[in-house]
């Protein structure tokens, strides 16, 4: 086999394999907020369909695909089709460039557990992600509904408006670790301090500053609570997707959360260490537990998420462009600042 | 022909057949969606040219912010109003002198200049394998072109004050 095409097998197995997984996780991570809420709010939660309602988000699939698609009568027929496209590809886009586990080896082949790594990694995560701003606005326009308009409207200003600081606060992490591959980015944060404190980026001394506007800005950019007014459903129905239903609607529900779970892979891979964690046990182990390492770290910024929306009630909307503008973005204005300083200090 | 050139006149044909849409399309919304291919498509030629960051930085500045708002405004406006309303595209005259004036200078640049304005031959990109390609374009722009870049910027920065003093000037004349 030349080397072209076993790249192109090899590279076409492990999308395969990573949108499948992808999109489990997407239905799982549905039943783990509903959950999470409930118990938060001292309710059951689903609990009919399955042990615990585990298969819950199966029965929610099937209950999509079998209802009626329809489409309004004066809407952009064409751009109402492709926007949950437009949405929907740049999220499945941009887990490619994320590092999800060590180098492995089975038998011969050496298998990197990482779609590809890019040189400019993290600028190909940011530039996909600013296309699905399109999805939401489209979506918004053209369902030629006045909700769905103002939903629209307010997430694109929202989104623009929070991926300043978002792109700030990664600025930082570029300084300190002084490259754009993702792949390089967590391989710099292997190894302890004195034995004991991982080297995450998390633990460099401005990053924790970050880290905060990174995540934050995250959540908006995810339009979820409490910075959900894209689809603040007690003003604007649904938002944006009022007018979807069946499947396009699905396509809009999933990409929120590919979304949720790649900013929380990219908080994993720049501040947390990626895959990093103790290795220990039989070669088998050692080739599963940086997979392991990295889940629980998304998981556990997935329940951070849940558990924000279970406690927050939602910004007005002039509050959330005040909090972006006059407080995001000069603070991570100033920690780029802070940061270079302290690099050019240790240089 | 190889692929590599295959590929370049696809995105070639894409961007320039998409540009062409851009200005013949009545709704302004579906002018901005293939504005938004033509930039994809260029940012396309620049991965061809190996020259990542720049294809990068395409789509994050001009579909990612630049086109947003564009698509903002244009959401805004009331469409229905605006298709009613006289057109401001049937200027032939103006266009046609425009277009004539471009011309002749072009073909004075071509004729005049001769030889000099053919392009150096491409020596294959990235010929300085050991820098990575976004490291060059910042070695560059903070060392050679230094002085453009901070006018640039200065000039970015007028344009901001100026549009924050024009909102402004609205406000207070509302009161």
């Amino acid at each position: 086999m030349s080397e072209f095409s076993s790249f192109l097998l090899g590279t076409t197995i492990k999308c395969i394999v990573v949108i499948a997984v992808l999109i489990g996780a997407v239905a799982y991570t549905t039943w783990l907020e509903r959950k999470v809420v409930a118990h938060l709010q001292i309710r059951w939660g689903p609990s009919r369909v399955g042990w615990h309602g585990l298969l819950q988000p199966i029965a929610d699939v099937l209950k999509l695909l079998l209802k009626e698609d329809m489409t309004p009568g004066q809407a952009s027929k064409f751009l109402y089709v492709l926007a949950p496209l437009i949405a929907f590809v740049p999220a499945a886009l941009s887990i490619t460039v994320i590092p999800f586990g060590n180098v492995a080896h089975f038998g011969s082949q050496t298998v990197r557990f990482q779609i590809t790594d890019l040189n400019v990694g993290i600028l190909f995560i940011f530039a996909v992600t600013s296309v699905g701003v399109y999805g939401v606005a489209l979506g918004g326009w053209a369902s030629n509904n006045k909700y769905s308009l103002m939903g629209g409207l307010r997430s694109s200003a929202q989104m623009i408006s929070y991926e300043l600081s978002l792109g700030l606060s990664v600025v930082s992490v570029l300084l300190v670790t002084g490259t754009l591959s993702l792949g390089q980015i967590v391989d710099l944060q292997g190894g302890r301090w004195f034995g004991i404190i991982p080297k995450w980026n998390i633990f460099v001394f401005p990053l924790f500053i970050s880290f905060f506007t990174y995540f934050v800005s995250a959540i908006a950019e995810t339009n979820r609570l409490p910075f959900d007014l894209p689809e603040a459903e007690n003003e604007l129905v649904a938002g944006f997707h009022t007018e979807y239903s069946s499947m396009k609607f699905g396509m809009f529900f999933l990409t929120e959360y590919i979304n949720m779970i790649t900013v929380s892979a990219i908080a994993t891979t720049l501040f947390f260490g990626g895959w990093h964690g103790p290795t220990f046990g039989p070669l088998w182990l050692r080739g599963i537990l940086p997979l392991f390492w990295f889940v629980s770290k998304i998981v556990a910024f997935l329940l951070f998420y849940i558990w924000t929306r279970g406690t927050l009630p939602r910004f007005r909307y002039d509050q959330l462009m005040a909090f972006g503008w006059k407080f995001l973005v000069p603070l991570s204005l100033a920690n780029v600042v802070l940061t270079s300083l302290v690099v050019a200090w240790r240089a | 022909m190889t692929f590599d050139q295959i590929l370049f006149y696809c995105l070639a044909a894409i961007a320039i057949i998409s540009a062409l849409m851009v200005i013949t399309r009545r709704n302004p919304v579906h002018s901005a969606m293939f504005l938004i291919t033509t930039l994809f498509s260029v940012a396309g030629i620049y991965l061809q040219l190996h020259a990542e960051f720049l294809a990068a930085v395409q789509v994050i500045v001009y579909v990612g912010g630049i086109m947003v708002l564009f698509l903002f405004v244009i959401m805004l406006v009331n469409l229905e109003v605006v298709s009613t309303e006289r057109r401001f595209n049937k200027q032939w005259i103006i266009a046609l002198i425009a277009s004539a004036v471009l011309l002749v200078e072009f073909g004075y640049v071509i004729v005049r200049g001769g030889k000099s304005s053919l392009l150096p031959p491409v020596t294959g990109p990235a010929q300085d394998l050991t820098r990575k390609n976004s490291e060059q374009i910042g070695l560059m722009l903070y060392q050679n072109y230094m002085l453009p870049f901070e006018i640039a910027s200065l000039l970015l920065l007028v344009a901001i004050i100026g549009a924050v003093i024009l909102a402004k000037r609205r406000l207070a004349s509302d009161k």
